[in-house]
C-alpha cells in the first residue's frame, strides 16, 4: 500500500477566481494515497470547495498540476476531464445532493448514465443488472426499498445524504470526495452516516477524502490534514491583514 | 445523448406549469402566424380566381386594371362603352368559343346591376373552373316575355332578406342614396345563386333587353319629361342593346390567346382593349399586397413576443436549477451537456407549441371551414398549404433553437463559475 502511486497529487498549485484577485489557493505539495481515509478540515471560506473543484477537474489551476490516478487533469481537454471525473470520482455534497425531479433510484444511477466504465463495473458486480447493484448499495446504506421509487424530495435530509453516498459509490470509483456531507445532520445521524460511508468505501475499495469544518469528526479517519497548513495563500492573507 | 434527453424531459415535466404557459404562448402566436399566412393565401387564391376560364376581358380602351375593376369587381364606372355591333363581331371571330356581354351602370340598394345573357350562367367560371349554381329558383329566361326577371347573388339575398318572387326596383346609376328610380318597371326575383366568394355574390343579374327596356324613356341620365312607357308596352319596342360595357371571351384554344388579344386590340370598328384576367389580377393584388405584408409582419412580431416569453421562462428557471446543474456536473455532465439540456428544452417547447398550433388550426378549419366557405366562398385549408408555410414553420423552429442559445450560454457560464458548489 505504501509504495502504490498516490490517488491524488497536487504540486505547486495556484488558483485565483479572477485575475485581479489575490490567489485563494497556493498549495506546494499535497497527496492522497490509495485506500486512505483522509480528513481535510478548515474553517468556512478557507477554500475547501475551491480545492475540491480543482481536484475534480471542474476548475482549472492558474499554475501547477493536479494528478489524479497519475493523470494530469489540466493536460486533458474539457470534455475528457468531465469524463475522467465521472469515471473515477464520486461526490457527496453538504445538502441538496439529489436531482429533485428524479426518483431515488434514478438519482443513484445518474453517474452510470454518463460513464460507461462505471456502468460496466456496476454490472460486473451484480450479474449485469445495474438497478440491482444500486438497490444493493441503498440497502447497505440502510435505505428501505419502499423509498426507491419516491421522488428524491420526499426523503429526510439524512436519507438524502445516504442516497448521495450510494450514488458516489455505484460503479466503484477509485476516489470518493465528500464535501461537508454531515453538516446538515444532527449528531446521532452524523455518526451513523460516517460509519456507513466508511464501511461502504472500504467494501468498494475506494479512497475517501472527507472535508469538514468540524474537527470532532476526525477520530474516524486514518489521517487528518488542516487546509490552513497546506494553503500558503491563507498564510499570506493573514500576514497582510 | 439519450439519457440527457430523459433528464431534460423529467426536468421540464417538473416545471410543467410555467413551461406549459410558455408553450401555450408560442402555440397561440404560431397559430396566428400560420393562420394569417393561410388566410392570406386563401384570400389571394379566391381573388385570383374571381374569374376563371375566361381567356380575355374586352372593353373600351382604358387601363387593364381599370377594366378589371369595373368589369369583374363592379368597382368604379366605365368611362366608355363599346358598341353592340363590336361585341357581335367578336362573337363571330374564328376561334371564339363563347362570349358573355356585360352591361353595367345601374344598381339596387348599393348592389351592382349587371345586364347579360343567359349564356352567363352557362359559361361563367370562378375558382377552379367552378360553374355558377342556382341555389334557389332558376336563371332568367332572356326572352321578351321574361324581360323583368332578375337573378340575385347570395350576399344580396342574405343582406336584403330577399326570396323568390320578391319584386324589386332598380336605381339609375350606382352608389349612394338619392338616385333616380326605375320605379315604373319593377323586377321579379326568379333565382338566387349559391355563394361564390366573388363579386357575383353582390350582383343583381338581369337580361340585356331589360337594361334597354328600363331606359327606353330615359335620356342623358334622367326620364324624358312627358314620355312614359309602361312596362306592358316595352315589348313593342326593339330591345336589342345599342352599347354594352364589356365582353368576357372564351376561346376554343387557350394557346391562341395572345394572337386573339393582339387582333382585338387592333380591331377596326372602334378602339378596344383585351386583357388577360390573370395578369391584370396579379397587378391588382400588388395594391392589396401592402395590407397582407403588414398583417404578416404583425404576426411575426407576436411570434417574437411568444419566443421572448420562452427565453424569459427558461432564464428565470436557471437560478432554481443551479444546484441541479452542479449535481449533473459532478456526475460527469460537461458544459456542452448542460447547454444541450437547455437548448433541448426550448427546441422541445417550440416544437410542441408549433404542433399544438397546427392541431388548433386544423380543428378550426374543420369546424369553421364549411361556414367560412358559405359566408365568404373561401376558407383556409386544414393542412399545411404550400412551401411558404413549411418555410415559416422552419423559421419558427430555428428561432426556437436560437432562443435556447441564450439560456444555454448563461447556464454554461454559471456551471463553470459555480464549480461543484453553487454560491447561492
Amino acid at each position: 500500500m505504501v509504495s502504490a502511486a498516490p490517488v491524488l497529487q497536487v504540486r505547486q498549485l495556484r488558483f485565483r477566481w479572477k485575475p485581479a484577485l489575490p490567489p485563494c489557493l497556493d498549495i506546494d505539495d499535497f497527496s492522497v494515497k490509495p485506500g486512505e481515509r483522509l480528513f481535510l478540515h478548515g474553517p468556512s471560506g478557507s477554500g475547501k470547495s475551491t480545492l475540491l473543484g480543482l481536484l475534480g477537474g471542474v476548475l482549472v489551476p492558474d499554475s501547477g498540476s493536479v494528478l489524479a490516478l497519475g493523470q494530469a487533469l489540466s493536460a486533458l481537454p474539457g470534455a475528457a476531464r468531465d469524463h475522467f471525473r465521472v469515471d473515477h470520482v464520486g461526490f457527496v455534497f453538504q445538502q441538496f445532493n439529489l436531482v429533485p425531479y428524479l426518483s431515488v433510484l434514478d438519482n443513484v444511477l445518474l453517474p452510470c448514465r454518463f460513464s460507461a466504465l462505471r456502468a460496466a463495473r456496476a454490472r460486473a458486480a451484480s450479474d449485469g443488472d445495474l438497478a440491482h447493484e444500486a438497490r444493493r448499495l441503498l440497502e447497505a446504506l440502510d435505505l428501505p426499498r419502499a423509498l426507491l421509487a419516491r421522488p428524491a424530495t420526499q426523503l429526510s435530509v439524512g436519507q438524502q445524504q445516504r442516497v448521495a453516498a450510494a450514488r458516489a459509490l455505484l460503479g466503484r470509483p477509485e476516489l470518493v470526495i465528500a464535501d461537508e456531507p454531515t453538516s446538515a445532520l444532527d449528531a446521532a445521524t452524523q455518526q451513523r452516516f460516517i460509519e456507513l460511508l466508511l464501511r461502504e468505501c472500504a467494501a468498494a475499495q475506494a479512497t475517501l477524502l472527507f472535508v469538514s469544518h468540524d474537527r470532532r469528526l476526525a477520530t474516524h479517519f486514518t489521517r487528518e490534514v488542516a487546509l490552513g497548513d497546506l494553503n500558503r495563500a491563507a498564510v499570506l492573507q493573514q500576514e497582510a491583514a | 445523448m439519450k439519457p440527457l434527453l430523459q433528464i431534460a424531459f423529467a426536468s421540464a415535466w417538473n416545471r410543467r406549469a410555467t413551461l406549459g404557459l410558455a408553450i401555450a404562448a408560442i402555440a397561440l402566436s404560431v397559430t396566428m402566424l400560420l393562420g394569417v399566412e393561410r388566410s392570406r393565401l386563401a384570400a389571394r387564391e379566391a381573388f385570383a380566381q374571381s374569374v376563371s376560364g375566361t381567356d380575355l376581358v374586352v372593353g373600351a380602351r382604358t387601363s387593364p386594371v381599370q377594366l378589371m375593376l369595373y368589369a369583374v369587381f363592379r368597382l368604379g364606372e366605365a368611362t366608355n362603352n363599346i358598341r353592340w355591333s363590336s361585341a357581335e363581331a367578336l362573337a363571330k371571330r374564328p376561334g371564339v368559343a363563347w362570349t358573355i356581354p356585360l352591361s353595367l351602370g345601374d344598381s339596387h340598394r348599393g348592389f351592382a346591376v349587371l345586364g347579360t345573357t343567359p349564356g352567363y350562367f352557362e359559361h361563367f367560371r370562378y375558382g377552379y373552373r367552378r360553374p355558377l349554381v342556382v341555389a334557389d329558383g332558376r336563371a332568367f329566361s332572356g326572352t321578351v316575355d321574361g324581360v323583368f326577371e332578375a337573378v340575385i347573388g347570395a350576399e344580396v339575398a342574405r343582406s336584403l332578406h330577399y326570396a323568390i318572387g320578391q319584386r324589386i326596383t332598380l336605381s339609375h346609376g350606382s352608389g349612394g342614396e338619392g338616385l333616380a328610380e326605375h320605379a315604373d318597371k319593377p323586377f321579379t326575383i326568379v333565382g338566387i345563386l349559391a355563394p361564390t366568394g366573388t363579386p357575383v355574390d353582390r350582383t343583381v343579374h338581369i337580361s340585356l333587353q331589360a337594361i334597354e327596356a328600363i331606359h327606353l324613356d330615359w335620356q342623358g341620365g334622367a326620364p324624358i319629361p312627358g314620355l312614359a312607357i309602361g312596362p306592358e308596352l316595352v315589348r313593342k319596342f326593339d330591345l336589342a342593346p345599342k352599347t354594352i360595357t364589356a365582353v368576357l371571351v372564351g376561346l376554343q384554344q387557350r394557346g391562341a390567346v395572345f394572337r386573339a388579344q393582339r387582333e382585338i386590340n387592333e380591331f377596326d370598328g372602334e378602339p378596344l382593349l383585351a386583357v388577360l384576367p390573370g395578369v391584370a389580377l396579379d397587378q391588382l393584388w400588388q395594391v392589396v399586397g401592402v395590407v397582407e405584408r403588414t398583417l404578416l409582419a404583425v404576426s411575426a412580431l407576436v411570434l417574437v413576443v411568444g419566443l421572448a416569453g420562452l427565453v424569459a421562462v427558461v432564464l428565470a428557471s436557471l437560478n432554481e436549477r443551479r444546484r441541479e446543474l452542479a449535481i449533473l456536473r459532478s456526475v460527469g455532465a460537461g458544459p456542452r451537456h448542460i447547454a444541450a439540456l437547455l437548448v433541448a428544452e426550448s427546441v422541445g417547447a417550440t416544437v410542441l407549441g408549433t404542433a399544438a398550433a397546427l392541431v388548433l388550426l386544423a380543428g378550426v378549419s374543420l369546424l369553421a371551414g364549411p361556414w367560412l366557405q358559405g359566408q365568404f366562398g373561401s376558407a383556409p385549408p386544414p393542412g399545411v398549404s404550400g412551401v411558404g408555410e413549411w418555410k415559416l414553420i422552419g423559421l419558427v423552429l430555428a428561432a426556437g433553437l436560437v432562443a435556447g442559445l441564450l439560456p444555454a450560454w448563461r447556464a454554461c457560464r454559471l456551471s463553470l463559475s459555480d464549480g461543484l458548489t453553487p454560491r447561492l
